[in-house]
């Protein structure tokens, strides 16, 4: 869970000419940006993912070691508690995530925060306070496979996906096909995912069209789920792993990139704007 | 609620179709869902809030006859988490997951091979989930048929807000005073009727009103 310290020093309001090489960029920018450049090579290593979602089954063959698991729950008094998790998986689905994750960056660290299992009412807080809970653990990468469409939670979830930005971890969630409004994908602070029906899981797209950002795989998908087995699945859930653990590798080769660079650096490489240059 | 509030829901729900309209309307649309996909079954799960449950409202196909009224909890397994997380859901070859083959295969007598979940939205909340289970495919599956869940998920969400309007409507007037489930009975008795004897029973309500004054 380190993170790059490189830029704490410098000004965060204004910028005066002496301090001006300061900010120099610490590594050269290729003339053209590829997908060799962004994560060849690239393992995960040194990177935190952290998978929001129905907790992860420990010691799945294709999950491996999971660094840490909590779980969100709401007290007595309807306060956020967050303990370690020992049920697991509740679903599945959070196992998917972490294998799709770990097929990418098999060198990652995984961190596993459980949000489901508090009932449906107490769905919306556990939420908050699992992606608060994440954001204060300084990870580099958050995956959430998930969504709200309750607007009192909407202003909060915006605030959290800010804190997130300026604090340099990446917040990467599914969008939606449904005529709902729902959150936080539709944030900016946010890279949003929804799926394409290519089989290779490093091709994404950019959508010029946004909200949603980016297209990944997420259709039949070989997955890990519960019991130790795999199984094929479909969805923007399983799309947003594939763009979270490309992150992971941009992130374990070039650290010091803010959430900005990164998306950037997504959209360099997308399948339909990489192949233009 | 105001008295306002409950002489107008002690009206509407006697003019409201009853619950078993609604329950057929559901019904239907799970009848079409599953002749869409060529579906083994569908079916439509109704949270509960106060409960904190799910509870089988609608089914199509298999288990039919005995899964109505089953409940189970909100946030856990497939259909919990489509509806907390908002996201359909598509699962092949389900019988690998051992939990899941054996839970269902309780209640549903037989374990599905596909399960396809979306969650029913109406505004901003969330009523239940839509499921069809092993649907006639093609080699592999298509988004096309998640656009179509989607579609479908739309109108089965608007059927269930109506029915649980109904519902509410419904308690309103069967913890109301005897005058208002007068009203409302009034109101249903005048709707079912036709023709003639509708129009002498309009004149019958407006001289009533008359003499009320």
């Amino acid at each position: 869970m380190s993170r790059p310290e490189a830029h704490e020093d410098l000004p965060a309001w204004s910028l005066t000419s002496s301090e001006a090489e300061g900010i120099a960029s610490p590594a050269a920018w290729p003339e053209q940006v590829t997908a060799d450049w962004a994560w060849g090579e690239a393992s995960g290593r040194g990177v935190c993912v952290c998978i929001l979602d129905s907790g992860i089954e420990q010691g799945h063959p294709l999950v491996g070691t999971v660094e840490g698991a909590v779980a969100v729950s709401l007290g007595e008094g309807d306060e956020v508690v967050v303990e370690d998790d020992r049920e697991g998986d509740l679903c599945g689905h959070g196992t998917a995530c972490a294998g799709i994750i770990r097929s990418l960056a098999p060198e990652c660290s995984l961190l596993s925060v459980r949000v489901l299992g508090a009932g449906f009412t107490g769905s919306g807080p556990a939420l908050l306070g699992g992606l608060r809970w994440a954001i204060e653990q300084g990870v580099d990468v958050v995956n959430m496979s998930l969504s709200t469409t309750k607007r009192q939670f909407a202003g909060v979830l915006h605030e959290l996906a800010d804190t997130a930005y300026f604090r340099r971890t990446l917040l990467v969630a599914s969008a939606h096909n449904m005529p709902v409004e729902s959150y936080p994908w539709r944030f900016s602070s946010v890279i949003s995912v929804g799926s394409h029906e290519d089989a290779d899981p490093y091709t994404f797209f950019y959508n010029p069209r946004p909200p949603v950002e980016f297209f990944a795989r997420g259709v039949d998908v070989e997955v890990a789920w519960l019991g130790g087995s795999s199984i094929r699945s479909t969805g923007n859930s399983f799309a947003t792993p594939h763009i979270a653990g490309i992150c992971a590798l941009i992130r374990s080769k070039h650290p010091d990139l803010t959430p900005f660079q990164v998306k950037s650096v997504l959209h360099l490489t997308a399948a339909n704007v990489r192949g233009a240059g | 609620m105001s008295e306002r509030d409950d002489l107008t829901a002690a009206v509407a729900a006697g003019a409201l179709p009853a619950e078993e309209q609604h329950r057929a309307l559901l019904v239907s649309i799970v009848d079409v869902a599953r002749a869409i996909f060529g579906a083994r079954a569908a079916s439509i799960f109704l949270l509960d809030e106060a409960a904190d449950e799910l509870v089988f409202e609608a089914v199509s196909g298999e288990g039919g006859d005995t899964l109505v009224g089953t409940r189970f909890p909100s946030s856990t397994g497939i259909a919990g988490w489509v509806l907390v997380t908002r996201q359909p859901l598509v699962i092949e070859d389900l019988s690998q997951d051992p939990r899941f083959a054996r839970d269902v295969a309780e209640s549903l007598g037989y374990v599905p091979r596909a399960l396809m979940a979306v969650p029913l939205l109406h505004e901003e909340r969330a009523l239940g989930v839509l499921e069809v289970l092993d649907r006639v495919r093609g080699s592999r599956f298509a988004l096309e048929e998640m656009d179509l869940l989607a579609l479908f998920a739309g109108q089965a969400a608007v059927a269930l807000d109506l029915l649980q309007r109904a519902r509410r409507a419904g308690a309103v007037l069967a913890g109301s005073p005897d005058d208002l489930a007068a009203v409302a009975r009034l109101t249903r008795a005048l709707d079912s009727l036709e023709g003639e004897r509708r129009e002498a029973g309009l004149d019958l309500i407006r001289a009533l009103e008359e003499l009320l004054r």
